[in-house]
């Protein structure tokens, strides 16, 4: 009884010295971000050689210098406008295709449909480099070199074989007889779409909404290839390449950024991580 | 069910004599429906993979629009450069060793996840934020981490007493390496953990129960029945890994710029460097089409995959 009390406990205690363990792994840059964003230059730019001087707490009292510095005299506001337009732009580019092509692959186009759709997914699966240099090509023919408008058409490239995948998994999940019953009441088709299935197709439009603009947000190499102007960068590409003074990084700043940027992000994602882990499951379920 | 019926009877006749239209015809809505995803992806995903393979047979550059045919010269310049050699090396040995490291710690924390302890839902947020935060922010944070002066994981190792010299992160090829791998690794282990823990959540319970009441001890049933039944949602999230690192940009360019004397190149950095950077778009086109292989096989064992599990992608 006693020794098997025992070998109770150990395992607790070893599932939570794991977890510890993970947390910490995960979650020690960010903890980085937040020390430097809100340390005074006295604290922060301490050698590392100085012993004596511990980096990983507050030595001083937290300053709002850097974030301050961040919001007026950096161009981060503007790279945050950027990001938040060209995501609307994306994300309505994406809804309008990938929708529709959600449900069609799900209900209208049977077995060359089921092929047809793990064939989109897939191009998911072509990264952007293998393909920046030949967009590098298109974007100078049509003219959209340094220009927001590359973005712009450049994004739904991941964003709609992949909200399609997830639309796909989530119209099948809808169950089949709502819609059998309410065409044999006399609805047509389409009329089932706009009004049963949207409807019930709300949650999931909501998650490819945020994903989307979750992919717009990550990019890098499609923004560093295309975008050379600091006025015209996105959030992702400013904040690494052009917020430095010279050829002086300043940390401070720069990690107050991050922060602000990933966090939110990071909340909304985790809101929605089931729903989207649900949506790529279900799509690979034969329907 | 049956009231429902009744109810809407009187509706099925106006169905049958209204005039049949567009948006009965199914199959014909279902194509015009799939046509603009349809039509994006070919134009934009297939036309500029086409165009892909015919840059790197041409002298192609960012400059002008001309577009002169050479043949395999890109390939012959290439593949006699000993840069891109070690970018080619670099890539397979960036790639296979954070996924091995990444299939362990992923297994590992789905276990930790599925288990019921107090903080699981905050532990499984913390978790996530590597993957969720927008790579290039991350790669910064990295960077001033792994800081030649300021460096936080010198000082620690300095007072654990383990480090007696001083570690240059980015001045030593084989330091500089590690912190790539180790980047990689902490940006894509969380999202195979989802990913295992989601595969996890799917095997019933009632195998490894089954296993107990058989008799079988904690390691025979971890190696003989949960890890084999884990076996294809693992490979699912390490095909994904291994397309999210053997391409990935970012994090060697922000970190390394491919820095010490050009020693951490990969093909997509190489790539970028002569294609965009130097605007021989040619050579860049060659270079990263070295990534195709990797691409075609992983898409090849999905599929394999999707068609044996239930649970594919």
């Amino acid at each position: 009884m006693t020794a098997r009390r025992a070998l109770r406990l150990v395992r607790r205690a070893i599932l939570y010295a794991a977890a510890t363990a993970f947390t910490v792994f995960a979650v020690m840059p960010f903890y980085w971000m937040i020390l430097t964003a809100f340390k005074t230059n006295q604290d922060l730019y301490v050698g590392a050689t100085d012993l004596s001087h511990v980096p990983w707490i507050f030595n001083q009292r937290p300053t709002l210098e850097h974030v301050k510095l961040l919001l007026a005299h950096t161009p981060y506001l503007t790279w945050v406008e950027n990001t938040v337009f060209i995501g609307a732009l994306v994300v309505l580019l994406t809804l309008i295709a990938a929708v529709p092509a959600g449900y069609s692959l799900a209900r209208l186009t049977g077995r060359w449909g089921e092929r047809l759709g793990i064939g989109i997914f897939l191009t998911y699966l072509i990264p952007p480099t293998l393909l920046f240099i030949p967009f590098a090509r298109v974007i100078a023919l049509l003219g959209l070199q340094n220009s927001v408008w590359a973005l712009v058409l450049v994004y739904p490239t991941f964003t709609i074989p992949f909200c399609t995948w997830l639309m796909m998994g989530f119209f099948r999940s809808v169950p089949r007889d709502i819609e059998d019953q309410a065409m044999i009441d006399g609805y047509s088709r389409a009329a089932v779409i706009r009004k049963i299935v949207l409807p019930l197709a709300i949650s999931g439009i909501l998650t490819v909404v945020i994903f989307a603009f979750i992919l717009v947000m990550q990019d890098f190499v499609y923004a560093l290839t295309f975008i050379s102007s600091v006025g015209k960068m996105t959030v992702s590409l400013g904040v690494p390449v052009a917020l430095v003074r010279g050829d002086v990084f300043y940390w401070g700043s720069l990690m107050a950024a991050c922060l602000i940027t990933s966090i939110p992000i990071a909340v909304v994602y985790n809101l929605f991580i089931d729903r989207f882990i649900a949506g790529l499951t279900a799509g690979a379920l034969k329907g | 069910m049956a009231l429902r019926n009744e109810a809407s009877a009187q509706v099925v006749p106006v169905a049958v004599f209204r005039h049949r239209t567009l948006a009965d015809r199914e199959d014909l809505l279902g194509r015009l429906m799939l046509a603009p995803a349809m039509a994006y992806v070919l134009l934009l995903v297939g036309a500029p993979l086409v165009l892909a393979v015919l840059l790197s047979f041409s002298a192609a550059t960012a400059g002008s629009l001309s577009f002169s045919w050479v043949g395999l010269r890109n390939f012959a310049t290439i593949v006699s450069d000993p840069q891109f050699h070690s970018a080619l090396s670099n890539t397979v040995l960036f790639t296979v060793v954070s996924q091995a490291l990444v299939v362990i710690l992923a297994t590992a924390g789905a276990f930790v996840l599925d288990a019921a302890f107090v903080g699981r839902r905050l532990v499984r947020f913390l978790i996530l934020l590597p993957w969720a935060a927008p790579v290039s922010l991350a790669a910064m944070a990295w960077t001033w981490i792994f800081d030649s002066t300021f460096s936080v994981i010198n000082w620690t190792l300095k007072v654990a007493g383990v480090l007696h010299g001083w570690f240059y992160w980015f001045g030593d090829p084989t330091l500089a390496k590690i912190a790539i791998i180790a980047v990689h690794v902490w940006r894509t282990f969380p999202f195979a953990t989802v990913i295992v823990l989601a595969g996890r959540a799917s095997i019933p319970r009632d195998i490894s129960e089954a296993a107990v009441i058989d008799g079988a001890g904690f390691w025979r049933k971890l190696f003989q029945v949960e890890l084999p039944l884990l076996l294809p949602i693992v490979t699912v999230a390490v095909l994904f890994g291994v397309v999210f690192t053997s391409t990935d940009l970012g994090i060697v360019y922000l970190l390394t710029r491919g820095g010490p004397y050009n020693s951490t190149h990969v093909l997509a950095s190489l790539a970028f460097q002569r294609g965009i950077l130097g605007a021989d778009l040619g050579q860049g086109a060659a270079i990263a089409l070295f990534l195709l292989p990797v691409l075609i096989v992983v898409a090849a064992a999905m599929l394999r995959l999707a068609r044996r599990t239930e649970v594919g992608t």
